[in-house]
């Protein structure tokens, strides 16, 4: 029970960091619940499918499939990631400080909330098709009532820990003052986004089709393993890995330079507003 | 609105240029070694393997239940599904033994040892 409890807990916890960053970045959206649910529930039901036809995808693309499907995923999830960022940078600089009304300005653009509703389906999908494949596993080879009891109290524990880490990140966040709010998650969301998009680079790395510039760079294992607890949040947070490839670091720098850039070029110029609301004005 | 549709566009078009690019790379002769997992235990638990050379380990799951296939130190990380083979590439290595396990089960584990 304590192994399905780890292990479900292990997997749940990072989905559980991303979801309470979405949650914070939403803020008092309306109707943001539904598209956060709706962007669980469709990760859950696709991660149920990728489990159940773990074996196949495993045999597409020479053995490759499972990789290059992960990096696909993570792919859109940085571009969902860097276009919010993008998004919010040329709606949200008028309103910036006023959380209310930069939820008034996602809420006119669903497309903004679609967006972090695919991140989050994308979080679940990749960590639930583990999970359902890892209990599915546990219940074909030991069909006991014991084990079956003991399996689901253990992942419902884990379960409710992930919530639990869910919960504790968007309070967090939230207890930072709306002023600084918009500006910390932009900053989350953009090294979110930053290691995703590592990870995606790792996968093409092990699938071979990434083979430039993949030398380790360095080794912190010794400070920080990438297996600890720690390690994982920042694993998931900023896209920490003890030994990082260089290739890794270069798409890391150039995600936050190019949504950096982006928000600077799409950023609503200020005086060109007030230019527009004085001629207004004079008719 | 429109200024981010337009942003949309480019982001989406780097990122299938991006793909167009990227191709299966053929790598030199790679050794490739064979670890069955059966039983709840990788079989055989220490596979040598030849140094500086990319390494394919085919891992074959004989039980009904899927296992994950990890090391630290090969950095790999794969599910490998119920009754299923999987293939699994690591880079030339240098001497030395490399720990892998399964990490959905704390009592399998192995080593490649490169010689």
């Amino acid at each position: 029970m304590l192994a399905t409890l780890i292990i479900v807990f292990r997997e749940v916890f990072e989905a559980g960091l991303i979801i309470g960053i979405v949650l914070a970045v939403t803020g008092s959206v309306p109707h943001r619940n539904s598209w956060i649910g709706g962007g669980v529930l469709t990760g859950v039901l696709a991660a149920c499918i990728v489990a159940a036809s773990a074996g196949a995808l495993s045999q597409l693309f020479e053995g490759m499939g499972q990789e290059l499907f992960n990096a696909a995923i993570l792919a859109v999830a940085v571009i969902m990631l860097t276009w919010h960022n993008v998004w919010m940078a040329s709606h949200g600089r008028e309103l910036a400080g006023q959380l209310r009304t930069v939820g008034k300005a996602v809420a006119d653009g669903n497309k903004s909330l679609l967006a972090l509703a695919v991140v989050v389906g994308v979080a679940v999908l990749r960590e639930g098709s583990e999970v359902a494949l890892f209990l599915y596993g546990v219940l074909a080879s030991e069909g006991s009532g014991g084990s079956v009891l003991s399996l689901a109290v253990g992942g419902l524990a884990g379960l409710v820990l992930g919530a639990g880490v869910c919960l504790l990140t968007y309070s967090g966040l939230m207890r930072i003052p709306p002023k600084a709010l918009f500006a910390t998650t932009t900053a989350l969301i953009t090294l979110l986004a930053a290691g995703m998009a590592t990870q995606a680079v790792a996968m093409l790395e092990r699938a071979n089709w990434l083979m430039s510039l993949d030398g380790v760079a360095w080794d912190s294992a010794w400070l920080l393993s990438d297996r600890s607890i720690a390690g994982r949040a920042l694993h998931t947070l900023i896209g920490y890995t003890d030994q990082p490839t260089q290739m890794q670091l270069l798409v890391y720098v150039t995600v936050l330079l190019g949504t950096f850039l982006l928000m600077r070029l799409t950023a609503s110029p200020p005086t060109a507003r007030g230019g527009a609301a004085a001629s207004e004005r004079a008719a | 609105m429109s200024v981010a549709t337009m942003t949309m566009r480019p982001l989406i078009l780097a990122a299938v240029g991006a793909a167009a690019l990227l191709q299966p790379v053929k790598a030199d002769p790679a050794a490739e070694v064979r670890v069955t997992y059966s039983n709840g235990q990788f079989e055989p638990g220490e596979v040598n393997v030849p140094v500086d050379k990319p390494v394919i380990i085919r891992v074959k799951n004989m039980d009904a239940k899927a296992l994950e296939f990890e090391s630290t130190s090969l950095r790999v990380e794969k599910v490998v599904a119920a009754k299923s083979e999987a293939v699994v590439n690591v880079r030339a290595l240098k001497p030395g033994r490399y720990e892998f396990y399964d990490d959905f089960n704390a009592k399998a584990h192995g080593a490649l040892v490169v010689q």
